[in-house]
This record gives C-alpha cells, structure tokens and sequence, in this order.
C-alpha cells in the first residue's frame, strides 16, 4: 500500500492495459499516479468491516425470457472495420501465429 | 435567438401554431452555429442537411393535420458520445475519429420520435472524462459568459450550445457531474436522472455503475419534458428500470410548499468559493420565501466522494474501453508487425493523455495483490455513502449543495495537475455514488475583471433526490426559477 509507485510498476500495468507508452509517459504517470493513490490512501482510515460493497445500485429485477430477435448483419457490422475480409464475413488482423 | 431563449416547449407551441415552420428555426440555429461555432468550439460536427430534411418533415406532417409530438421542430444538439445512426459518432477522441454507428442509442431514437430535430453532435471530454472539456481530440470548448474559461466538462459542447442560444435543449451524460458542472458553468439547467431512469444503450461506455443521459436545458419545464419523453424501461438496456414515470409537468406547481430541504453544513465549508457561498446562502433564503424547510443534515462520509469516484469510475473505464482496440471500428495504427502490437500501439496513439491515465489507474486498482484495498474499500466506502443518504433522507425530502466549489475556472488552470481537476467535483460525484437524481439551476453570477472587462460567471445550485424521485427536485427547482430572474440571463455574444 504504502510503497511507492515504480516505472517498473506503470509499465507491467502498460502492458496489462495493453497501452505501449512512451518513456515520457511513463514518467509523467509514474508521479501522477503516485499522487492520485497517496490521496486515496485517506479511505484506509474508515472502518469498512462488515460493510457489503456497492457495486452497482439498481436494486431491480433485470431479467427476461430469452427470446430470439433479429441482429445487426454482419455486413452493417464490418462496415467500420479497420480491415475486414467482407466476402467472408471477418475482422482481418495481423497473424497472430509464426 | 429570442425565440430559443423562450425554450424547447415554447418552440414547439409557437411550430404547433404555425406561428413559425420547423422550417425557419432549423435554419436560425444553423445560422447561429455557424457564426458562434467558430468561437465557442461547442460543436463537433452540424448535420445540416439531415436536419432541414427532418424539419421539412415536420412541417409536411403538420399541413396534413397529422399529429405532432411535444418537440416537434425542436433543433436538439446531442453529445458526441451517444451514437446517432448514420452520424459521425467519436466522444472526442482520435480512436473513434471514423466511427459511423449503425443504430441509434435509445434516447435519440425517443427524441426524434417526440420530433425533436437533431442540428449536430457537440464537443465533449474524451469518452466523458473530465471536468473541463480541454480533454477533446477537437480542442477545448470555450465559456459562452467568459472566453477565456472552461465551459465545465464533460457535457462542455452541450452547456456551451444551450448557453449561447444555438440550440434550447441538449442531450448530455452525467458519470460524476458532467451534465451539472457544465450546467452550473455555462448559467443553465442540466438534469442527471436517478440511475436506471433512462436507458443507456448507444451511450458510448465510461462507467457503467454510475453514467446516466440527462437533458440540459433553458429551463427546468423543458428539462421535465425532455425526461418525460426519455424516461422508462427499454429492452436494450436491462438497467433501465421499470418504475413508472409520473407525469413531471404535473409537479411543477409554482412553490416548494411543504418541502424539507437538508442542507449539509459541515460538508458545504472547506475549499468552497466565497462566491458560490454566498449564491447558495441567498438560493436557500429564496426557498424558504417560496415554503419549504431548512434543515441542517450530516453526510459524513461525503467528504470520500473524490477517492471513491476515482477508484470506481477508473476501474470500470478499464473494463469498459479494452473494447477499443483497431479491430471493429476506429483508428487503427498503420503497419503494426503483430496482433499485440496492433493492439497497444493503436491505443497508445488513439486515446489521449486522461483517457490513459484512467486506463491505468483502474487496471492498477483492478490488479492482483491492490484489488482489495482500493477498489473493494472504495465500493464499501460506497455503501457508507449511500447509507449517509439514506438516513438523510428520513428527516428531508431533498438535499441542496453548490453544484461546483468554483465559478467557471480559466482554461489551462488545472490541466498539469489532474488531482486538482478531480477536486472540482467534489459535489457532483457522489450523487451518481448513491446512484441519485440531481438538477443543477443558475443561482448568481460573479463578475471577473478581464483586461479591461469584466465577465459574469455564472454560478449554480444543486438539488439532489431520493432515488426515482425527480418529481420533487424538479419542483423545487421550477419554483426557484419562477422567483429569481437567474435562468434568463443572456450572455452578450458578438456573432
């Protein structure tokens, strides 16, 4: 908790976070960070035992019968691809394997 | 502009009434657009010729007799995070900048089968980060009252639009304030419905738990309307609730009569603006002449408000935007030589400096070994919270706040230190904690001396509700209005 924050650390959540970061990134959110978590450390200071988490507050029933309903194309759904092969319905990426 | 300035329901009387066409207002906000544009920056795109098509429509509908909704050939601006089918959609970034969504987010499709008349998409924070609108691919959008300040963010392009007359309603999203800040900032009125009244499909994704579509408007009757045709449950979002929708209208009845209003001293003193202090004494001293109660109440953990949001928002940002990788839509970065390096050269290049930031804080938070004493604390410190309004609401019907600490702040004042700019919310944020309904009305100005002017601030007053409970803040609200003449100023714009 209280150690500090390293490049080391901003750059294995870079990697988590799929995010390639200049080295002048990393030091900018190396500090800023590290500020905005020290601010953070004020909640250790509350006693939360006990407490259940909020992690959202729709108390409501949010379920329904699944029912069969058309969808978007798959042309409509191609349409913004960066790259798509659109003949045969696929996003195109560079090769992942050798 | 007088006859926006008079409002979204008055246009659509005066259209009704075939005082003027859907025709000629369509056009006069164009025209305003495009002579204030230039300045304000409040707009990212005009879809002019979609927009005199549809009003033609209206009109066409009414020489037929046909029935009109209740904003038909209202010009409606909408915030560029929420996908309009056919229409540029990018929440000011450079990563979405080709996005062409192929259906239209719930509250759109609702507002224009009312008849309102999309005129564009307005300027906003990327992906509704921010509280300043300087987080934009499109640059910062400037105060209608003042040049040289901050509209308030992220709805900055929205306030800004309604503010200046271009158009007399906008749609904004409110995760942390975004639709009240800039409200407050730009000097008129903005409404974040309680979590779950309005549908968020097509909403582009922030924070799921906490972002909800509000109007903002010229004032709080247009603001009732707008809800009122927004409101209700939708099967493309099972967190639209299923409470029904009063008749909003029907509470507006001129008084605050009876009404126990908590005002949370303690909280509403340290780091709050002489100024806005002393506007939101005078507001409450309105709301006693108009009937209703003072009561001082405790909110004991809402000082936490800033930590908690920052946890929580940030986490489900991380989740919400691994979305946005150069695969189905946006920016892609040219010639990467593999998939991982698509990936985080694409996001690198295509969010900005906040977005990222965000990004990495909540996937820090989120990590193996810090998940527990950030992000599980902040959620309980959010049960705390929510708690703290509970009980407050035992002995008061709604809790009046500032809605921000400062009047308008200059551009560039806080965009080096990020922890300064998440400080401005400290109001706004933990109404969407407790997942409550918030309206933010004009309650003063103070004037600014700039190089040999002097600029009116405007500031606002924020009234916060029990969950689904609109009906009464909008009451107290229309009653303020109707006994201070704020909601009808006018910034002096040279167009």
């Amino acid at each position: 908790m209280s150690t500090p924050l390293t490049i080391a650390d901003v750059e294995r959540i870079a990697t988590l976070a799929h995010l390639e970061l200049t080295d002048q990134e990393k030091q900018v959110f190396t500090k800023q960070l590290a500020d905005i978590l020290a601010y953070a450390e004020q909640l250790q200071a509350i006693d939360t035992t006990g407490v259940a988490a909020t992690a959202h507050v729709n108390a409501h029933e949010a379920e329904r019968d699944d029912q069969p309903r058309p969808s978007l194309p798959v042309a409509e759904a191609l349409r913004n691809a960066p790259d798509c092969d659109a003949g045969a319905g696929l996003f195109r990426v560079p090769r992942v394997i050798g | 502009m007088s006859a926006v300035v008079a409002g979204a329901r008055t246009i659509a009387a005066d259209i009704a009434a075939g005082r003027v066409s859907a025709t000629e207002m369509c056009r006069d906000a164009l025209d305003r657009i495009s002579r204030l544009n230039p300045s304000l920056n409040a707009f990212n795109f005009v879809s002019a010729e979609r927009a005199l098509d549809r009003a033609a429509e209206i009109d066409r509908r009414r020489a037929s007799g046909a029935a009109l909704g209740p904003l038909a050939g209202v010009p409606l601006a909408v915030k560029d995070n929420l996908c309009v089918r056919g229409m540029r959609t990018t929440a000011s970034s450079r990563i979405l900048d080709t996005f062409v969504p192929p259906y239209d987010a719930t509250v759109v499709a609702r507002l224009e089968q009312a008849g309102a008349v999309i005129v564009g998409k307005t300027n906003c924070d990327e992906f509704a980060m921010g509280s300043s609108n300087e987080n934009s691919a499109f640059g910062p959008v400037r105060n209608p009252w003042a040049g040289d300040r901050t509209p308030g963010g992220s709805s900055g392009g929205s306030a800004a639009a309604v503010a200046a007359a271009c158009v007399p309603l906008a749609l904004g999203s409110d995760t942390g304030g975004s639709i009240r800040q800039p409200a407050s900032f730009c000097g008129v009125t903005g409404l974040k419905p309680t979590y779950g009244r309005v549908s968020r499909y097509g909403l582009l994704a922030f924070a799921s738990s906490l972002d909800q579509i509000g109007p903002i408007a010229r004032n709080v009757g247009d603001a009732a309307l707008a809800l009122q045709v927004l409101a209700g449950p939708d099967p493309m979002d099972s967190t639209a609730a299923r409470e029904a929708v009063p008749d909003f209208a029907a509470s507006l009845d001129g008084d605050a009569r009876g009404v126990r209003i908590g005002v949370p001293r303690a909280f509403v003193s340290d780091g709050v603006d002489a100024s806005v202090l002393a506007a939101f004494d005078a507001a409450l001293l309105v709301l006693r002449a108009t009937g209703a109660t003072l009561i001082d109440i405790d909110l004991p953990h809402a000082k936490y408000a800033i930590p908690v949001y920052y946890l929580v928002c940030t986490a489900e940002a991380s989740s919400n935007l691994a979305r946005y990788d150069g695969v189905k839509y946006g920016y892609r970065s040219p010639a990467p030589t593999t998939l991982k390096e698509m990936y985080s050269k694409t996001r690198d290049e295509g969010f900005g400096p906040e977005v990222k930031r965000r990004i990495m804080l909540g996937t820090y938070v989120l990590s193996a070994g810090y998940y527990d004493a950030f992000y599980l604390k902040a959620q309980q410190v959010r049960t705390l919270l929510r708690q703290d309004y509970d009980r407050a609401f035992e002995a008061v019907d709604i809790v009046a706040m500032p809605t921000s600490p400062t009047p308008p702040f200059r551009l560039g004042e806080k965009t080096d230190d990020p922890l300064q700019m998440y400080l401005a919310d400290i109001f706004t944020v933990s109404v969407n904690l407790a997942g409550l309904p918030g309206i933010s009305v004009p309650c003063g100005f103070v004037d600014a001396p700039r190089a040999g002017a002097t600029d009116r601030l405007p500031i606002g007053v924020q009234f916060v509700g029990k969950m689904f409970d609109e009906a009464t803040i909008l009451r107290v609200a229309d009653a303020f209005e109707r006994a201070t003449d704020w909601s009808r100023q006018t910034p002096s714009l040279r167009a």
